[in-house]
Order: C-alpha cells, then structure tokens, then sequence
C-alpha cells in the first residue's frame, strides 16, 4: 500500500467511521429491542443521543478527567489510523492499549465508588482479553511473514484458512471488547445489571458525548480485525469480508440478548482458556507446518 | 586504557575516602564532587571510543593477577568467618569450596594459558558504562539527602553510613571492571565484588531480617559464583583460553562451547535474580531504598544479563540456550502474576525487575541479532525508569510514613510534583510509546521469529498481567482525593535535582533512542554477528514511536487540568456529605468510603507463583545440566 492510498484509508476513516458505528449502534438498539419483543427506537437514536448530550450543562468532578477523555479519544482515532493506513498489526494493538488506559485513568481520578469499581473490572477485562489479541497478530504474521495490515489485505491465501481457531478465540474475546452481556462488566447498556454505568458514572454532557464517539471509532476498528480474516488479493473477498463482519456483529447482539451478566472470575478464566486453548493449538500447528 | 583504569580505581579511591571522612560536610562535598567526575569519565570514555568498532588491550598484568588473587583469598577467609560467626554454614561451605578450587587452577593450569587480551571496551561497554556512570552516581547523589533522614528516622542506632557509602562507590568501581574485562579471572574477580557488596548492602541495617536476607543473597549469588569457577575451569582445561572473546570465536566458528556458556549463564541467572534464585532480591528490600535502586537498576542484576548478553552469540538453540531462554520465559511469567498481588510499592518494583530482567535473559538465550537488540534496549531503558521509581517510592516514603500502595492515595493532591515523575515513571514501564513497550514489542517479533511457541506464549500472557498491575498502581496515583494537604516541601533538593533528572532521561531516552539504535547497538551487532540484519522494529514504526511519545508529552502540558466546567461532587449511591468522602448510610450514620485495589490473591497468591516457577526452573535447570554433563560423558 502506497501513501495515496494509506492517506485515503486514514481519510475514510476519519469521516466514515462515526457514522458507520453510530449507525450500527442504531441498528444493535433496533434488534436488540426486537428481540425483547419490544418496538426500540428509531435507528438514528444513538446519534440523537449524541447531540442532546452536546448541550448539556457542563459540568465535572474534578478538572482532570475530561482531559483524559479526550486523549482516549484522540488515541482511539490515532489507533484506527494506523490500522486503516495499512499499519503494523502490533503498533495497532499497543495503541489501542495506551488509548484504553487513558479511559480506565479518566475513571479512576474521579475517585467514585461506582467508577472504580468498574476501572478495576475494565483493568480485569484488558487482561482477559490482551493475549488473545496479541495472538491473533502473532497468526496473522505466521501466515502472511507480515505484521502490516497493507500485506495481510494483499496476500495471496485467506487467514481464515490457516487460523479458524484464533479466528474463533477472537470472536470470543470480542464480546468483551464491544462490552456486550454477559462480560459487559465494567459498563454496560442493559439497565438490569448490578453496576449499569460503572466506568462512566461521573462522566456527562460533552464528555459522554465524546466517550460514545470513540466507541463507535473502536468498534468499526474492532471488526476490521474481523474483515482482515477473510480478505485477501482477490477482488470479491473484500464483500465476504464485510458480510462475516455483519453476520459477526449479528452473533454478538444475540449472545448480547440470549445471557445475563457473568462473574468477573468466569471472564477472565475462559478468555485465557480460549487463549491457551484455540490460540496455542492454532500456533503450533502453524508452526508445524511452515 | 587509561580512561577504563581511571573509571575502576578512582571509585575505589573515593569509597576509602569515604570511609575515613566520617562528617556529613565532607561527605556531601566529596559525593557530589565524585558524582559528577564518574559520569563525566564515562561520558569522555564514550566520546573517546565512540568511532572503534571495540579494541583490545593486552594490559600486562602478573601483578594484578597475584593482587587480585591475595584479595579473593582475604575475602574468602572473611565470608568464611562471618559464615560461622552467624552459623550460616553454606555460606562458609560454598566458599570454602569455591576459591580453593580458583586458587588451585590459577596456579597450576591457568598459570599456563596465555591471556594476550585482559581488557576491551566495544559498544555494550559503553551502553553499561554509560548506564553504570550516569544511573548509579545519581543514585549516590540521592542517597545524600535520604541517608540523612534514614540515620533520623533510625536515631539511637549508630551511625554506619561511612560503610553504605564506602560499598556504593566500590560497587561501581566493581561494575566498571565487570564491563571491560575481557580476561573471565578478572571478570569474576570483579564479579564476586559485587556478590560481596550487595551482602553488606543488603544487612546494612543489621536487623535479623536484614542478616538473614543478606546470606541469603550471598550464597545463591555463591551458588553462581561455583558456576563461574567451574565455567571457567572447563574453559581453561579443554579449550585452552580465559579470554571471553576467544570462548565466543570459538563457538561462533561452529565449535562446541555449551558447557563452560552453560556455567557462566548459570552464573548469570543467580546474579540476574531469576527463578529459582529470584527470592534473593525480594529480600534485599530490607535495605535502604537506594540500595535497591542500584542493585535493580544500574549494577548488580545488570551484571548478571550483561553477561547473559554477551554470551548470546553462543546460545540459541543449544542446551545452553534452551535453558536460559526456558529460565527467562518462565521467571518473566510467574514474576509478572506475583506482582498483581502485591501492595508494598517496593515488591511490585522488585518482581517487575525480576520479570523485566526474566524477558532480557529469554532474549539473550535466543540470541539472534534481534533478540540481542531488544535485550539491551530493555536493559538501558529498564536502568532510568526503575532508578527514577526507586527512588520516587523511597521519597514518598519518608514524606508520607508508607510505601504501601493503598497509602498513596490521592498522592497527586498530596505531593504534585512526586506523583507526576512517579506516573512517568510507571507509563515508561509498560505502556506505548515509552522505551520499555517498544522494546517489549521488538522481544516479541524476536521471540516469534525464533519459533519457540512456548515463550510465545509465555509473553503475551506475561505483557497482560504486567498492564493489569501497573495500571491499578496508576490509578491510584491520579485519584482527586478531595482535601488533600500538599507536604511536598520537606523533600531534599538533592532528592528533587535527581528524580527531575531521571524523569527527563525516562523521556529523552525514548525520544532518542532510534539514534542510540543506530549508533550504538546497531554497530556492536554488527561486530559480533559480522552480518547486517534487519531489526525487529522498522525505523518507520520507531519514529512513529518518537512522534507519539512527543504528543503524550505535549498534550498534558497544554491542556492538564484546564476547565471552566462547574464542579459537582461525586455520586456514592447515598446522600453525599459534600465532602465526596463521607454518605449518608441508611440508619441516618455518616459513612466514610474507602476504594481498595484488587489483589486477585485467588489468582496470584504469591507464595503459588513463587513455588510453581520455583520447581518449573529447577526442572528446567537441573535437565539442562544433566543432558550437558550426559552429553560429555
């Protein structure tokens, strides 16, 4: 990938990506009202949201925490920059990991019971999920002899092939990493929960406005890793591509609906058994065969 | 040469004046005043072999051979005596073995073997040189203002700090020798040094813990010191050398040299504090915290990866290698879950150090040309940031009475300016785009591209752990705790002048270090592998790192702690007595609230981690050495 097209990469993501998450966030609230047997909201609800919370008053606990907001913000962006720019797989990952710190700070400098609690659950998630996301690129490297996401898109054979069962190990960990039941820990959209905001209980107005942007930044960033599975050199892969990512998506909002909040223990014990388990055996024989 | 002797004697010149000038003013003066000239020296050093590719002296030395050797038996005898005096026999067994069997093969085969080169300096030199002339004469600068508040704080005990002082500088001395010499008699000579002064650093107190930690350092560091004697024994009898650059020739030639590296790296691990040798550093924290800034950061432990890494062109994928990368990857594992169960500020800093030294030694036991570049990156990196939160935990613990984390509450409202060097400090240890992640990054690629699964693995649940406990640390220093009085002002200067240095070099470093790459580090590779590969990181993603570090360091100075917001108390899920300290409980009662981290003990009891790397790294060890000795038979 050249620098035109690294630079349209970054472009489209700047602009597109708000919209396309706000949209799938939209989407997520219709289905899964849909599956309570409810009507849900219109789809462009989360972006109504967005803009009632952009003229609230302003109002903070202390004067450092909006400030870390934003750089989780600016540091989320810079993340799916790298990615859609064609960067390295492993930049990517420790970015993402500097902008998520910045997120878990901003609720711990609030010094509140409730956001805490949950930045000590979001710490716990990070590490439930860090080695398998670290996996993932260890396979993609192993298959394609590069880290950068500009070689993996243009390689000659699909990652899928060789690595079903980071694959799977990915998808699984994801369900954390979208904050969806039942590892919705640390925060979470279900108001049945026993800590509903966690994280973001001392956050309002603008900040708020700000945390839902860099979410909807993430999670399109997120099922890139999805897309890099299924894509190759081929001109009609990059439409599988997108469609697995739907369909992804899709299974996420059902296990989202279909279980309640699990312990923290439950978390952390399967997502490494996955890693252990799905990610090891995929690597060795990886490692076996080339 | 004559720079090198200088930076090994004057130290030693200095910590005997040291020792005889027992008043605080003359201290003061002549600490400072040796301070500046040790890492001026190691800077002129630099400059002064900066364009050679490592030169050799040959340093004709029979009398430094009978002096040093007078000396060993001197220190032998009093190991031996201080040994039974506090009926710590092995220690005096160990000795007892160890240097007759020295004495015996100097005279009669290592008499024979002619050492054509005693001494070089090449570029890992000079990074050590660097590291040990900059990072540890801070350290002494700092030990001015604390080892004043300690003899305070400890009144009525007598005054030993001519001692402490004495043993910081020849401790340096001893490190300056370890670097540069090239003849592996010295090499242990000074090595034993430096097994010695950690002993009496670390029983400084003369508490019965402090005795009884202080052995125990000595005779696991014994333990590695038999290692040496033996690897050096082996060498001299088969191989016919004593020169550390002929052992790694002959072995790069395609000879077979996995028993005398074996030795020495067995010598490395003890030294470097892996497990099953790694309780040894945990229990010189009964020492006063300066000591445990320069064994964790600038000598001591360094000494023993400094070997491991020089060693690395000969390890690999041979037992000798297998068994140190083995040892690494599992210390750095097991070290890494034992950290998140602790709350005493300076365990957490003794098992990152035991897990950060566990990742430079599996790099070293790799030893391809980019293992090899991580592991010194991570060796100069790890030397700043842990000096600086060293010393950062010793400050706050005389300011605020604790050096327990849950103590350090709020310590942002408390002590400003400690909290942020501390919060720079804890972010270089772990987090991008600081010097310790990129090379964490660049151990990783290496480890991936050695193809060993298993340290894989071992690295990327380590890297999740150590985020998980770093980052609980961190936030407990950025907590607004309201009503907070500020007592930063009964700090030394001496202290504020080298924590606001070490923070400065923690960000510099990073911002430079694709310069230190290619002029230092790429260029020794070079040498020793005589073949130019490429390096695990790309220099687009390095300065990718540097512009990244540049807008971390920019953002807070232009927008930290700027609003015009309204201010509103904190929600408690009770009515809030305005204070954000205090709610009202359900039977009408104030209730205070009080936020404690996790621990995970289910998890990550210490003493399970300890035990299960423990017996994981004997077995590692002692199959390594039976296949080897086996293999000779």
């Amino acid at each position: 990938m050249n620098l035109t097209t690294s630079l349209i990469g970054i472009a489209a993501y700047l602009i597109l990506a708000p919209i396309a998450g706000g949209l799938l966030a939209g989407i997520d609230r219709k289905i899964s009202a849909r599956m309570q047997g409810r009507y849900g909201p219109p789809i462009l609800q989360p972006f109504y949201d967005f803009f009632k919370l952009m003229e609230k008053e302003p109002i903070t606990v202390n004067k450092v925490q909006d400030f870390y907001i934003m750089c989780f913000l600016i540091f989320i962006i810079i993340t799916g920059c790298f990615f859609f720019a064609g960067g390295d797989l492993l930049l990517v990952i420790f970015t993402l990991t500097l902008a998520s710190i910045f997120l878990v700070v901003a609720a711990f400098s609030s010094n509140s019971p409730y956001a805490q609690v949950g930045a000590e659950r979001e710490l716990l998630q990070m590490m439930a999920y860090e080695p398998m996301v670290l996996l993932t690129a260890v396979g993609f490297y192993l298959v394609s002899g590069s880290f950068n996401v500009a070689d993996i898109v243009t390689g000659e054979v699909m990652g899928i092939k060789y690595l079903p069962g980071i694959f799977l190990g990915f998808v699984f960990i994801l369900t954390i990493k979208l904050r969806k039941s039942p590892f919705d820990l640390s925060m979470s959209h279900h108001a049945h929960q026993e800590l509903v905001k966690g994280m973001t209980t001392e956050f309002s107005g603008r900040t708020l406005a700000a945390l839902e942007i860099a979410h909807w930044y993430e999670n399109i960033f997120l099922l890139g890793f999805v897309y890099l599975f299924f894509v190759n050199q081929a001109a009609w892969t990059p439409v599988l591509a997108v469609i697995v990512c739907l369909v992804v998506y899709f299974i996420e909002i059902l296990i989202d609906n279909s279980y309640a909040r699990m312990k923290w223990q439950i978390a952390i014990n399967a997502s490494w058994i996955v890693a252990v388990t799905l990610g090891f055996v995929n690597l060795l024989v990886l490692y076996f065969m080339g | 040469m004559s720079t090198i002797l200088f930076l090994i004697l004057f130290p030693f010149v200095v910590a005997l004046a040291l020792l005889v000038l027992k008043t605080d003013a003359a201290r003061d003066v002549i600490v400072k005043v040796a301070s500046v000239v040790i890492a001026a020296a190691s800077v002129y050093l630099t400059v002064q072999y900066f364009g050679s590719g490592g030169e050799y002296f040959e340093f004709e030395g029979e009398i430094v051979n009978s002096l040093m050797m007078g000396i060993e038996i001197c220190l032998a005898v009093i190991i031996f005596y201080l040994g039974v005096k506090y009926k710590k026999y092995l220690a005096s067994l160990l000795v007892a073995i160890q240097t007759p069997i020295m004495v015996w093969f100097e005279l009669s085969v290592g008499h024979g073997i002619h050492v054509t080169h005693n001494m070089y300096v090449d570029r890992l030199s000079l990074v050590m040189v660097l590291i040990i002339g900059i990072i540890g004469t801070l350290i002494c600068w700092y030990s001015i203002g604390y080892m004043k508040d300690f003899q305070h704080h400890h009144h009525g005990e007598p005054d030993r700090r001519p001692w402490f002082f004495f043993l910081m500088f020849l401790f340096l001395a001893a490190m300056f020798g370890i670097v540069v010499s090239n003849n592996l008699v010295w090499l242990y000579f000074f090595w034993e040094i430096t097994t010695l002064c950690s002993f009496f650093l670390i029983g400084y107190t003369k508490t019965k813990e402090a005795i009884n930690n202080s052995f125990r350092a000595l005779i696991m560091n014994l333990f590695g010191g038999l290692g040496f004697v033996l690897g050096i024994v082996v060498l001299g009898n088969f191989y016919e050398t004593l020169e550390l650059d002929q052992m790694l020739a002959i072995g790069l030639m395609g000879g077979s040299v996995v028993v005398p590296a074996a030795l020495l790296a067995f010598a490395g691990i003890t030294k470097a504090a892996q497990m099953p040798f790694n309780s040894w550093l945990l229990g010189a924290m009964v020492a006063p915290t300066p000591t445990s800034a320069l064994l964790h950061s600038s000598t001591m432990v360094k000494a023993g990866v400094f070997l491991i890494v020089k060693l690395s062109p000969v390890l690999g994928w041979n037992l000798a290698g297998i068994m140190v990368m083995l040892v690494g990857g599992i210390t750095f594992l097991m070290a890494s879950f034992a950290a998140i169960s602790q709350s005493n500020a300076k365990r957490v800093l003794a098992y990152s150090t035991v897990a950060n030294l566990g990742l430079i030694v599996a790099c070293g036991g790799i030893g391809t040309y980019a293992a090899v570049w991580a592991a010194i990156m991570l060796i100069i990196f790890h030397a700043v940031t842990k000096s600086l939160l060293f010393l950062c935990v010793g400050t706050a613990e005389h300011n605020i009475g604790s050096r327990d984390i849950e103590d350090m509450d709020g310590l942002f409202g408390r002590m400003p300016r400690l909290a942020t060097f501390m919060i720079v400090g804890i972010a270089g240890m772990f987090l991008a785009p600081f010097g310790m992640l990129i090379s964490k990054w660049a151990a990783l690629k290496a480890v991936i591209d050695s193809g060993n699964v298993l340290l894989v693995m071992m690295i990327v649940f380590g890297s999740a752990a150590t985020l998980f406990y770093w980052t609980k640390w961190l936030g407990k220093m950025v907590a607004i705790v309201a009503k907070r009085e500020n007592i930063q002002q009964n700090v030394h200067k001496e202290e504020w002048l080298v924590l606001s240095s070490l923070t400065v070099l923690t960000i510099v470093i990073c911002l430079i270090f694709p310069v230190v790459s290619s002029y230092l580090i790429v260029p020794y590779l070079e040498a020793v592998y005589s073949t130019v590969a490429a390096l695990a990181l790309s220099s687009g993603n390095m300065y990718i790192m540097s512009a990244m570090l540049a807008l971390v360091v920019l953002l807070p100075l232009l927008f930290f702690g700027k609003t015009n917001k309204k201010i509103v108390p904190i929600y408690m899920a009770g009515v809030n007595l305005g204070d954000d300290l205090t709610f009202l409980g359900s039977m009408e009662k104030p209730m205070p609230v009080s936020l404690r981290n996790w621990y995970m003990e289910d998890y990550f009891a210490e003493k399970r981690m300890n035990v299960i790397g423990v017996i994981a790294t004997v077995v590692v060890l002692v199959a390594a050495f039976s296949m080897i000795i086996g293999g000779v038979l």
